[in-house]
């Protein structure tokens, strides 16, 4: 018995797009599905209710009578409260869901005993998920769209051009953060003929901006503690300065700039402040990408457009669905694949299979159950709950008993470690006489500067620092040293000085090789280090 | 110069110590603290040497002495190769060991100072544990030299009941103590104290020779923890605040180096002392049970050139086998070739790569790679997937994927470089023999994995010039 896919209108305020458009229809029919569409829901995206029915898709009168009949619903946005009483048990519920940020939501349509694929969850970095990758084909979109809001914001033109009427010169876009979005702006905005220049904290994508004819600037500055040749993980303070400047600089020079900085589950960076935004040209256009996070620029006003210090900063939210057709295409494409996968006997059953990595990344709620967020990737799939075979229980044992070198000790270890330096530091107390103490306590204090000092050594050095330690350890010439003539006092009769003398003497020209080759050898390699 | 004046110059003098350990953090202040470090050192010596302890009859001795051993060490330092690096810090090692030694005895047989009760106790103590953590650095270092410069077979030599032998050893050292402070004169305590150095020496060797030759990064970096607490154990018998902080600075830093080469190699630090890792026989015999299956891809020189040619993101994997074959200068080239082709071209360093920790990058810097490419494999592993080409040369144990597939493998847990991930991973190893843990290497059989066979040095030539033509 084939399913039938549902498709409504969305009725979010202001989604123009549809989850399906009439040529994924026929590939679905083809899929051996049934295709239900809501009357109307092409309407906005410009796909009329007589090119689905052309297609082989039934219409039907409304959303009740929709999610009534259909066994898997395709959406773009979250249902919205309206929508949730329509959904039944058992349907298979399809869109951009957002499980984290939607708890009540997810609540919900567990409570409804669906099962859920949010697209917004598909595991990206899965090469096969990309066809189904529609968080990336709707970033695309948002990126030309705000290049066109921008141009369309914007009272000159983008390219340079010598006319009879005189010499214009062209638009200076600056695109900040290079991801999708980012590189689809450079894109679209090199393509009109402006000057594009980019710039993301993420120095390896200069080369993308680059293939897109645009320029990648750099921040002005050397990470401090970028030896080893790895960039700081943690920008620090002078780094952000830096950023800073650099972003002043180029809100005076360019006359567009789009922002697309975005962290994961965190709010958007404010790049753009509001002196930044006077010292632009009047006339000047900022596209806010990240408005829907609280914006990159501190003036950005959500979802609408403003004018400010006569430089207009556009902050909408739905630059995707302000391309609803070329939106919905790309959209329900990404559906189609994702049915493919879900339907392998081509023959319009689905199977969400959890063994499929892909499919289950994407699988928030399966029969009611919430399954977000999944175990993570490119891990040995655990073991089965029965204990299988014999040699993982020794595996286990011994990894419990080991406690693995990076994680922290095993309470028990801590004990013994501590209990023992107790034990030890009773008995000197107990024992050893004051001068002994004096230098027992340096002692201690400088294993553990030494303990301190050395783990900020980068590993690169770790060669140089032994030859260094090395060249340091000779410090026991001291020790020959005194001991070659020293005064000698009442009580030094009897002393072999012949035999001393000799014994320091040869231990200091010991020492002084070290010394001496310890310290050029170091040199020598420091030296060799360069950028 | 007074005692006090001394005193001060020696505060200062670790100071600059602390500054010079401190300056190696990154490649731009390592420089100045290699500097820091010869200041500290000069202020030292010249605060002793006018210090109340030395007077003026002693000063050409030392002034004869310095000049020999400094022109024996700048010498060396001149002429060292850097693939040899490992060899002479071991042979360093020693000679500090030698010195502990030397300095003990000399103090033991000094009577300029006297003590009494606990105090010459305490002290005949610190002479003895002087004495034997001198030695045993002394031995076990000349072994690592021999090891490491080949002189010696790198495969460990196991006595039977070897953890037994040294625990004898241990206690007969512990019972001599006793015999040694209980001693009513010098005379008599020289007896205990000379059969205690040989047995260290014995026991030096022993520890030693018991480690394979994948583990020596731990063993180098471990005697350089043992000749800074042999400096400070002479510090305590000395009563010198100088030495003993010196001393506890290189050998907490030693002992951080073992630790972070141990982490690095997924290993308890005591199994890799008590040795028994490099036994190639058991392991290879347990490896036999599961023999990787599929089909070696043999490629050419300038099929690999052609690889290189072609790919966008390429890393290569330095290991041993680089350093044997004295091939970084070429791999230089071809990196630098690459480069201005607009090849992004990375190095993955694995922490124990080589022989002494760091010894790649040390190599890699000689050869003028700019050290901003050369991450380290923590950096760079994630990047595998967006890289084209990742070319291993002459490294085995530290790119075996078994390493993380294959709970029964002898290196099982060991974080390793996945160049399995890469579009194509490319081998250049002599033979298909396998590594010092004597696994054998399912990446060999990927269908993704060429092998070029022969020496790095004279197939990288190869590769440079097919890139060229």
């Amino acid at each position: 018995m084939p399913l039938t896919i549902g498709v409504p209108r969305e009725v979010f305020a202001g989604e123009k797009r549809v989850a399906t458009v009439p040529d994924v229809v026929q590939k679905l029919t083809k899929l051996g599905f049934a295709v239900l569409v809501e009357q109307g829901a092409g309407e906005a995206a410009n796909f009329t209710d007589d090119a689905y029915r052309a297609a082989g898709a039934q219409i039907a009168p409304d959303a009740a009578a929709l999610w009534g009949s259909a066994d898997i619903v395709f959406k773009v946005r979250p249902p919205v409260a309206g929508e949730l009483p329509l959904v039944r048990a058992g349907t298979t519920l399809v869109g951009f869901i957002w499980p984290a940020q939607n708890p009540e939501l997810m609540q919900g349509l567990a409570g409804r005993k669906a099962t859920v694929l949010a697209i917004d969850s598909l595991p990206r970095q899965l090469s096969r998920a990309q066809k189904m990758d529609a968080l990336t084909s709707m970033a695309g979109i948002s990126g030309y769209r705000a290049v066109i809001e921008a141009a369309n914001a914007f009272g000159r033109f983008f390219n340079g051009q010598i006319t009879a009427a005189g010499k214009i010169p062209p638009a200076t876009v600056f695109v900040a953060g290079a991801g999708v979005a980012g590189l689809a702006a450079i894109g679209t905005a090199a393509n009109l003929g402006a000057i594009v220049r980019a710039n993301d904290t993420r120095a390896e994508v200069a080369d993308q901006v680059t293939s897109l004819g645009g320029q990648f600037v750099k921040v002005d500055y050397e990470e401090e503690g970028s030896g080893g040749g790895g960039y700081a993980k943690v920008m620090s303070e002078g780094f952000q300065q830096a950023q800073r400047a650099m972003y002043a600089q180029q809100a005076k020079d360019a006359d567009i700039i789009i922002t697309t900085a975005l962290i994961p589950g965190k709010p958007a960076p404010r790049l753009i402040t509001a002196e930044m935004v006077r010292s632009m040209k009047p006339g000047s256009v900022i596209v806010d990408m990240a408005a829907e996070q609280g914006g990159n620029c501190e003036l950005t006003v959500p979802g609408e457009a403003v004018v400010r210090h006569g430089v207009t900063i556009i902050g909408y939210m739905d630059l995707p669905s302000r391309l609803a057709r070329q939106a919905s295409t790309l959209y329900a494409t990404n559906l189609l694949r994702l049915t493919e996968e879900l339907c392998k006997g081509k023959d319009g059953v689905i199977d969400v299979n959890m063994e499929d990595d892909a499919i289950r990344g994407l699988t928030v709620i399966k029969d009611g159950a919430i399954t977000w967020p999944p175990p993570p990737l490119n891990l040995p799939a655990p073991p089965a709950p029965k204990p299988a075979a014999a040699p993982a229980a020794p595996a286990a044992k011994k990894a419990a008993h080991a406690h693995g070198p990076s994680g922290p000790m095993a309470p028990g270890t801590l004990a013994v470690v501590f209990g023992l330096g107790a034990l030890l530091f009773l008995l000197v107390g107990a024992f050893a006489p004051a001068s002994f103490l004096a230098h027992f306590t340096v002692f201690v204090l400088a294993c553990f500067i030494g303990y301190m000092v050395i783990w900020n050594v980068t590993p690169s050095l770790h060669t140089p620092l032994m030859s260094v330690t090395n060249a340091i350890s000779s410090i026991i010439a001291v020790g020959a040293l005194v001991q070659v003539a020293p005064p000698l006092g009442d009580g030094g009769g009897g002393r072999p000085d012949g035999l001393i003398l000799g014994l320091a003497v040869v231990a200091l020209a010991l020492t002084a090789v070290n010394m001496f080759g310890g310290f050029a050898v170091t040199r020598r390699m420091l030296a060799m280090f360069r950028k | 110069m007074s005692a006090s004046l001394a005193n001060v110059a020696y505060i200062g003098a670790t100071i600059l110590f602390i500054l010079s350990l401190g300056g190696l953090a990154n490649p731009e202040t390592a420089r100045r603290g290699n500097l820091y470090g010869i200041v500290g050192m000069t202020i030292a010596v010249l605060a002793t040497v006018l210090g109340p302890r030395v007077t003026a009859g002693g000063i050409p001795w030392i002034v004869g002495a310095l000049a020999v051993g400094a022109g024996i060490g700048l010498y060396a330092a001149r002429k060292v190769q850097m693939t040899q690096m490992p060899e002479l810090v071991a042979l360093m090692h020693s000679l500090v060991g030698l010195a502990a030694c030397l300095v003990g005895f000399a103090s033991y047989v000094d009577t300029s100072i006297e003590f009494t009760g606990a105090e010459k106790t305490i002290h005949e103590i610190e002479i003895y544990i002087g004495i034997f953590i001198g030695a045993v650095t002394f031995s076990g270092s000349v072994i690592a030299f021999g090891k490491l410069a080949g002189r010696i077979s790198g495969k460990p030599v196991l006595l039977p009941a070897r953890h037994w032998l040294n625990l004898a050893a241990l206690l007969v050292v512990v019972w001599l103590g006793y015999a040694f402070i209980q001693a009513p004169g010098i005379g008599a305590g020289m007896t205990p104290l000379l059969i205690m150095t040989v047995i260290a020496l014995a026991f030096g060797v022993h520890l030693v020779v018991a480690i394979g030759g994948a583990d020596m990064p731990v063993v180098v970096s471990m005697l350089n923890s043992y000749s800074g607490w042999a400096a400070a154990a002479t510090g305590f018998m000395l009563a010198n605040d100088l030495l003993i902080v010196t001393g506890a600075l290189v050998g907490s830093s030693g002992a951080i180096l073992s630790y972070v080469m141990c982490r690095a190699m997924n290993r308890n630090f005591i199994s890799v002392i008590a040795g028994g890792f490099g036994t190639g026989e058991g392991a290879a015999a347990q490896a036999g049970g599961a023999q990787p299956a599929g089909e070696v891809v043999a490629v050419s020189a300038a099929e690999t050139a052609e690889l290189l040619r072609e790919a966008k993101a390429v890393v290569i994997v330095p290991g041993y086998g680089m350093a044997v074959a004295q091939a970084q200068h070429t791999v230089y080239e071809i990196t630098k070739f690459l480069r201005e082709k607009g090849v992004n071209v990375r190095f993955g360093i694995h922490p124990v790569a080589g022989r002494m920790p760091g010894h790649m990058n040390v190599l890699l810097a000689e050869a003028k790679v700019p050290y901003d490419i050369v991450l380290e494999m923590d950096e760079i592993n994630d990047d595998f997937p967006d890289t084209d080409v990742a070319m291993v040369i002459g490294a085995n144990d530290i790119v075996n994927p078994a390493a993380e597939d294959d709970p029964s493998s002898p290196i099982a847990g060991m974080p390793v470089l996945q160049v399995w991930k890469a579009k194509t991973s490319i081998v250049m190893k002599r033979s298909m023999a396998s590594g010092y843990a004597g696994v054998d290497n399912p990446l060999f059989y990927k269908d993704n994995n060429r092998m070029l066979f022969g020496d790095a040095k004279k197939m990288l030539d190869e590769v440079l010039v097919a890139l060229k033509g």
